[in-house]
C-alpha cells in the first residue's frame, strides 16, 4: 500500500514537471506572439494616421474650392445659400401610379362572371 | 527542570510497609511522564500547522492579488515602439465635427555618424545635389573633422528625398525616426492652432513642442502620453471657418485693407465658431517673429485676440443697454442731440446733424455721439466701469490661445466725465474683436454673461446675469432697426434677418497725438437671426477704402457691413439655420412686446 503511495506521488510530481515545462514554452510562444502583434498593430496605427493625415490633406477646404471651380462644367456646384431651402409643402404629393392593364383590376373583383353573370361574349361580337 | 524519579523512595518505602506492589507507582509515573511528552508533542504539531497554514495564506492572498490587479488593470495602448525618455506623442487637434486640423506625420530625420563613413566627400557631393541650401565643400570639410562624430543634417525629410538619399548608399548616412506636427489645412485657422517645432532630440525620436495658439496653451495636455487617444476638439468648424477666411480675404482686396478680422461665436455657448485674423501664415511653416516694423502688422499677429483697438461706434449698444437696464431711459425717451456738445475744450459732434433731439431707438439706429454721451451722463464713472467690468472689458479677454493671456484693453488713466462720455461712444478705451463678441453675445442671449472659448461645449453655462432679459429683448429690436432704418443698410440679406451696429474709429496717430483723419477702423458688430439670435460675428477691417463712388467711402456702412453680410449670407446655411421671412422676424418682436 505504501509502495503505491510513492509511486503515485512520484508520477504526480513527473506530470506536474512536464506540465509546468508545457506551460512555460506556451507561455513564451504567447508572449512573441504578443510582441508579434503589438508591432503589427503599430505598424497599422501608423498606416492610419498616415492615411487619416493624407484624407485631411487631400479633403482641405482650398483644394475641394479649386476642385469645384476646375469642375464646374461637368458638376455645376455653387455655395449653398438661404435660397436652397425649401418648404415641404412646395414638395408635390407624388402621384398615385396609374395601372393599364385592366387584368388585374378585374382579379380584385373576382371573377367576372360572378359579378355580372354569365355573359356570352361572342354575342356581342358580329 | 527537576525529573520527578520513577521510584520516588518514600512513596516505595510506604508501599513496601503497607504491603502492596511499588511497581504500580512506578508504573503510574511512567504513565505520567508519557502523557506530558505526548502533550507537548501535540502543541507542537499544532504551532506547525497554524506557521503552515499561514504561509499557504499569504501564498493564496498574493496569487489573488496579483490576479485581481491584472484582472482590474486597463489594457495598455501599444506604443509605437518609441523610447521612454523623450517622447514625441502629440495629439490630434480636430475641429468641431472631428475634421483634422493638427495631427502628426511619421518621417524621418538624417544624421551622420563620421567614424562609419567610407566617402565623405562623394556624400556631401551627392547631399548637396539633393538638397540645393548644402553647400558641398562645407559639408565635407564637417564630415572630415575628426572632431566630430555626430552631425545632424536634416530635421526632416519627404520620402523621395529619403529615397535619394538611401540611393548615394553612404553606410555612414542615417535616418532616426521622427514625427512631424502637420496641419493639412494650411493657412486654415492658423492664428488659433499656433504652430509646433521640435524640442529636445535624440537618435530615436524628438519632443514636439507647441509655441503658440492653443497648441501652447494646451501643450501639456497634448503631450500627456496617457492622452493620446484622444484628439483635442475645438469649437471651430472648419468649413465655416473656409468660408468666413474666403469672404474676408475677398472683402479685405477689394477694399484695399491693411488687416481684417472676423470673430463668429455662438450666443449661448460662447463657443467661437471661427475666428480669422488677415494676414495670415501657414503654420507648417510658420515665419520667424519680426525683428521690424509695428509688430501688429506681423502675420503672426492675432487681431481678433491681440489687436484691442478703439472700435467706435458698436461700443453704444453697451451704454444703451445699461442705461435701458438700470432704468435710466426708456427706448422711447427723448435725448437732446444738438451738437456740438461742449465739455471744457474738448467738443463731441455727430456725423452730420440729426436735429435737436432723437429717441434713445434713435440714437443707435442713426448713431448719434452726442446723444449716446448724454445718456451716459446720467451713470456716471462708477456704474460705467461696473458694467464694463462686469462683461470683462476692463480685463484681458480669456481664450485658449497662447496670446490672450498677455493682451491687455488700454484704459483711461484717470476715468474722468469726458472719458465717461468717449467710453460711451467707443473712444478712449480699447476692445478686442473677440471681447466685442462675447459682450454682444451677452447683449442679445437674454442677458448672460458668455465666456469665450475655443473647446467644444456640450451644454450651456450658466453665466452671470448682466442685464434682464427684458433689456436684452429692447437691444435685439434696436439692433434691427439698425440695420432696417439704420447705418447698416447693406446688411438687409433674403432669408436672414440681421441685427447689427456699425463702429467707424478713426484710428489714433501712431506717433502721438490726436487721431488720423484718412485711417479708420471699420467693425461691423451683428447678430443672427435677429428676433432670437443664435450667433454674433464681429467684422473689423483695418483702414478699408470703398472707391468704387466718385469719392473714397470709409465708414462701416460701406466696408464692413457688406462683407459682414456676405459672410453671414454664406455661412447660416452651413450653421443649419433656416431662412425667415422679414416679416415672421417683425412679427416675432411684436410679440415680445
Amino acid at each position: 500500500m505504501k509502495g503505491l503511495l510513492y509511486l503515485l506521488t512520484a508520477l504526480g510530481v513527473i506530470g506536474l514537471a512536464a506540465w509546468a515545462y508545457r506551460e512555460n514554452h506556451l507561455t513564451q510562444q504567447a508572449m512573441n506572439e504578443r510582441r508579434a502583434l503589438e508591432r503589427e498593430i503599430a505598424e497599422l496605427q501608423l498606416a492610419i494616421s498616415i492615411q487619416r493625415t493624407e484624407w485631411a490633406y487631400l479633403n482641405r477646404p482650398d483644394r475641394l474650392r479649386d476642385l469645384v471651380e476646375v469642375n464646374f462644367e461637368r458638376l455645376r456646384l455653387v455655395p449653398v445659400t438661404g435660397a436652397h431651402f425649401g418648404e415641404i409643402g412646395v414638395i408635390a404629393y407624388p402621384m398615385p401610379e396609374i395601372r393599364t392593364e385592366p387584368g388585374e383590376t378585374i382579379e380584385t373583383f373576382g371573377q367576372i362572371e360572378q359579378l355580372f353573370g354569365t355573359r356570352d361574349v361572342t354575342e356581342d361580337t358580329p | 527542570m527537576i525529573r520527578t524519579p520513577l521510584r520516588p523512595l518514600a512513596p516505595v518505602l510506604k508501599a513496601r510497609a503497607d504491603g502492596q506492589n511499588p511497581d504500580l507507582i512506578e508504573r503510574e509515573n511512567r504513565r505520567l511522564r508519557a502523557e506530558a511528552a505526548r502533550d507537548q508533542a501535540r502543541t507542537r504539531a499544532e504551532g506547525r500547522l497554524v506557521v503552515l497554514a499561514l504561509i499557504f495564506v499569504c501564498a493564496f492572498v498574493v496569487l489573488g492579488a496579483r490576479m485581481g490587479l491584472l484582472a482590474t488593470t486597463e489594457p495598455v495602448a501599444v506604443s509605437r515602439g518609441l523610447p521612454e525618455d523623450i517622447s514625441s506623442a502629440r495629439a490630434d487637434i480636430v475641429d468641431r465635427n472631428g475634421r483634422v486640423l493638427a495631427t502628426n506625420l511619421a518621417t524621418h530625420a538624417l544624421y551622420a555618424e563620421t567614424r562609419r563613413m567610407v566617402d565623405p566627400e562623394g556624400a556631401a557631393r551627392e547631399l548637396a545635389r539633393i538638397f540645393p541650401d548644402i553647400d558641398a565643400a562645407r559639408m565635407a570639410a564637417r564630415f572630415t573633422d575628426p572632431n566630430r562624430r555626430f552631425i545632424w543634417i536634416r530635421t526632416r525629410l519627404s520620402p523621395e528625398q529619403q529615397q535619394q538619399v538611401h540611393d548615394i548608399g553612404e553606410p555612414g548616412l542615417m535616418f532616426g525616426p521622427r514625427e512631424m506636427r502637420v496641419y493639412p489645412n494650411g493657412r486654415m485657422a492658423a492664428h488659433v492652432l499656433g504652430g509646433a517645432r521640435f524640442g529636445q532630440q535624440g537618435v530615436r525620436a524628438a519632443e514636439l513642442i507647441g509655441v503658440a495658439g492653443t497648441e501652447l496653451y494646451f501643450d501639456e495636455d497634448l503631450r500627456d502620453p496617457a492622452r493620446q487617444d484622444q484628439p483635442l476638439e475645438l469649437s471651430l468648424d472648419l468649413t465655416v471657418q473656409a468660408v468666413v477666411t474666403e469672404v474676408l480675404e475677398g472683402g479685405k482686396q477689394m477694399l484695399n485693407a491693411r488687416g481684417a478680422t472676423a470673430v463668429l461665436m455662438d450666443v449661448h455657448t460662447g463657443e467661437v465658431i471661427s475666428l480669422v485674423s488677415l494676414p495670415d501664415f501657414d503654420p507648417n511653416h510658420r515665419p520667424p517673429p519680426p525683428t521690424e516694423g509695428e509688430p501688429a502688422d506681423s502675420p503672426l499677429f492675432n487681431r481678433a485676440v491681440q489687436g484691442y483697438y478703439e472700435l467706435g461706434s458698436v461700443m453704444k449698444t453697451l451704454a444703451v443697454a445699461q442705461a435701458l437696464d438700470e432704468g435710466v431711459v426708456t427706448p422711447d425717451e427723448k435725448i437732446d442731440t444738438r451738437g456740438p456738445l461742449s465739455w471744457g475744450r474738448f467738443r463731441i459732434r455727430d456725423f452730420r446733424d440729426y436735429g435737436p433731439e432723437l429717441s434713445v431707438t434713435d440714437v443707435m439706429v442713426r448713431s448719434s455721439n452726442i446723444g449716446t454721451a448724454r445718456i451716459m451722463q446720467r451713470i456716471g464713472a462708477e456704474g460705467q466701469q461696473d458694467f464694463l467690468r462686469k462683461l470683462g472689458l476692463l480685463d484681458s479677454m480669456p481664450l485658449e490661445v497662447a496670446e490672450a493671456a498677455r493682451a491687455r484693453p488700454l484704459l483711461p488713466d484717470r476715468w474722468s466725465d469726458l472719458s465717461v462720455m468717449t467710453i460711451s461712444y467707443g473712444h478712449g478705451m480699447s476692445t478686442s474683436p473677440l471681447a466685442l463678441a462675447s459682450a454682444y453675445a451677452t447683449m442679445v442671449n437674454g442677458g448672460r454673461r458668455v465666456t469665450p472659448t475655443l473647446l467644444k461645449q456640450h451644454s450651456i453655462p450658466g453665466g452671470e446675469q448682466v442685464i434682464s432679459a427684458r433689456t436684452s429683448e429692447q437691444i435685439r429690436l434696436m439692433l434691427h432697426q439698425v440695420v432696417q432704418e439704420g447705418t447698416a443698410s447693406f446688411a438687409r440679406i433674403p432669408g436672414y434677418p440681421l441685427g447689427g451696429k456699425t463702429g467707424s474709429a478713426d484710428k489714433p496717430n501712431p506717433r502721438g497725438g490726436g487721431y488720423m483723419k484718412e485711417a479708420v477702423l471699420a467693425t461691423f458688430a451683428s447678430v443672427f437671426p435677429s428676433h432670437e439670435p443664435r450667433y454674433a460675428l464681429i467684422v473689423t477691417l483695418d483702414e478699408p477704402v470703398d472707391t468704387t463712388g466718385p469719392e473714397p467711402r470709409r465708414t462701416a456702412g460701406w466696408t464692413a457691413v457688406p462683407v459682414s453680410a456676405e459672410i453671414t449670407r454664406r455661412v447660416a446655411p452651413l450653421l443649419g439655420l433656416r431662412p425667415t421671412r422679414l416679416r415672421d422676424a417683425t412679427a416675432a418682436f411684436a410679440q415680445g412686446h
